[in-house]
This record gives C-alpha cells, structure tokens and sequence, in this order.
C-alpha cells in the first residue's frame, strides 16, 4: 500500500480539477457517482467532454471505451499470475489501474496481484474524495489548468515508464509505442492512439539476440 | 440530465466488464512462452504512449502547450534520482509558472 501513496496523491489532485470541471456539465452529485463507479480517470474526461460539447450518451460512451479498452490487453497480461476462482478473478480484475498495474510488474510477464491491489487501494478513496472536492470547491478552485494538475498525470507515467526501461529489451517497444501515440494523435481519437501503440510489444515476439 | 446518468450506468458496466474479462476469459492458463514476452513488454509500451497522449492530447488532436515543459521537469527531476512524487509536484509547478508567464 505505501507504493501507492504517490499514485494516490497525483489520483487526488487530478480527481480535484475532474470535479471542478465537471460540475458545471453534469451537476453535484453525478460527477462524484461516476468517480466511485467508473474509476477510470481518462475515460471519465473523456466522456464528460463529449457531453459537454453537446455529443450524445452514445459518443460519450464510445469515447470512454475506446480509452479504457486498454484495460483488454492489460487485463490478459495479468491473468496467468491470477488465482482462484471466477469471481475472484474478475474482483482482482476491478483493481486495474494503469499505475497498479504497471508497479505490480515483476518482469518476464509475471504480476504480482496483491501489490496490485494494495497499490490501488490508498488511490479509490482520494479518488472519489478529490471529486466531491472538485465539485464543491469548483468556484474557489477557477480553472485547474492555472495549477497545472493536468500534467500530474503524464509526469506519473514517466516517472513508472523510466523505472521499466531500466531493463534494456523494454526500450525499443516504449519507442515505438510513443512514436505510434504521436502519429496517431492528429487522425484518431486518444484511446484508439494508445491501444494500436500497444502493438508496439508485439516486438517480444523477435527471438532473442544472444 | 438522462443523458448523463446513462452514460455513467452504461460506462460504469462497461470498464468493469472489460476489467474483469482478461482475467476470467484465460482463466489461469499459461500463455505460450513467446506471448508472454510480447506480455511483458505490454506495460512499458503501454506508459510510453500514455506519456505521449496525456502531454499532447487535446479533445481534438494535438497541441503544445505548457504540459510539456512540466513533463519535461518531471523528466529532469527523475533523471536526478528524485522521487515519483517530487516529479508530479515539479511537473504541475512548471506547467502553472509557464502559463502565468505567457
């Protein structure tokens, strides 16, 4: 669980400007419901902005799936290191965040589920707590870009992607999942950028060179 | 209103059945020596492009904007071996200070 406070700070601060621009699309207590339910920060943006651009219930839940269809791949990854029964499985499966997840990553594929959850744990309530802030202090607050939260999250992930590269067979996949994301990003939406950069593991499938 | 509270429902139900179906679809089987190292690869592939997307993503498309020099801060403080932690902080005072400035 302490390998999840950073996590559950940098959840905290982004929960906050979620709520905050929030509250004006969707009102007090939905943005706060879809935090605790969804969980899944940017499917949430995501979503939100659709609805506040005037897009329909079927764009906005589009634009979220395709962002959290990552957790497909992601999902696969992890269940060889899983156990017991169906359930349980899927219980374990609720507890992937994109951080947990990848902190959980023990090398050659294995995962270590528990740390997994223990690392996701601390985050679920900040979470839903930096919401309800969000929301209520909305007014106070003003626009969360001017304290530059929106790089709280980008900032997090390099810090873990750093930690990963340490092992050298990683580099040449995180390069070609980054240049895919950035071709991408012009001519597709965000969640269909990161899921065909995901292909850039498929470089595992080269044999070893000595 | 309607509106947004299916979409909540319906998201709601959709990342946990997406959450839930790797898991319960493979069951506890082994993969195949060769996709697990394509597995392994999946996270640092996966937070690579997340970089990318959450320093230049927009609702549509791309922009440079002061994320980057935030990122960029994060960059440095972890390259001189500061924590996670210290790196969000330096990325969200670096990208508040560029946007104040310009």
């Amino acid at each position: 669980m302490r390998a999840g406070l950073p996590y559950a700070v940098a959840a905290g601060l982004v929960a906050i400007s979620f709520g905050v621009v929030a509250e004006p699309v969707m009102g007090t207590v939905a943005p706060i419901v879809m935090s605790a339910t969804v969980f899944a920060g940017s499917a949430q943006f995501a979503a939100l902005a659709v609805l506040a651009g005037g897009g329909g219930v079927a764009a906005a839940l589009v634009a979220g799936i395709l962002l959290n269809a990552r957790y497909g791949p992601m999902g696969i990854a992890l269940a060889p290191s899983l156990s017991g029964g169906r359930a349980r499985r899927a219980t374990t499966g609720q507890a992937m965040v994109d951080q947990s997840w990848a902190m959980a990553s023990r090398g050659s594929g294995r995962f270590d589920p528990a740390f997994m959850v223990g690392a996701t744990l601390p985050a679920y309530p900040m979470w839903v707590a930096g919401t309800v802030t969000g929301v209520l202090a909305g007014d106070l607050i003003g626009d969360p870009g001017r304290y530059g939260l929106d790089a709280v999250f980008p900032a997090f992930f390099l810090a873990l992607l750093v930690a990963e590269l340490r092992n050298r067979r990683a580099r040449p996949s995180a390069a070609a999942g980054a240049a895919v994301a950035l071709v991408l990003l012009p001519v597709a939406p965000v969640g269909v950028a990161i899921i065909a950069a995901s292909a850039g593991a498929l470089l595992g499938l080269r044999r070893k060179t000595a | 209103m309607t509106a947004v509270w299916l979409t909540i429902a319906a998201l709601a139900l959709a990342t946990a059945a997406i959450r839930a179906a790797g898991p319960v679809l493979l069951g506890g089987r082994e993969l195949h020596p060769r996709l697990m190292a394509v597995v392994a690869l999946l996270a640092p592939t996966l937070l690579a492009a997340l970089v990318v997307t959450q320093t230049l993503g927009t609702e549509d498309g791309l922009d440079v904007d002061a994320r980057l020099a935030g990122v960029g801060a994060a960059g440095v403080t972890i390259a001189a071996r500061g924590s996670a932690l210290l790196a969000v902080l330096a990325a969200a005072a670096v990208t508040a200070l560029v946007r104040a400035l310009s």
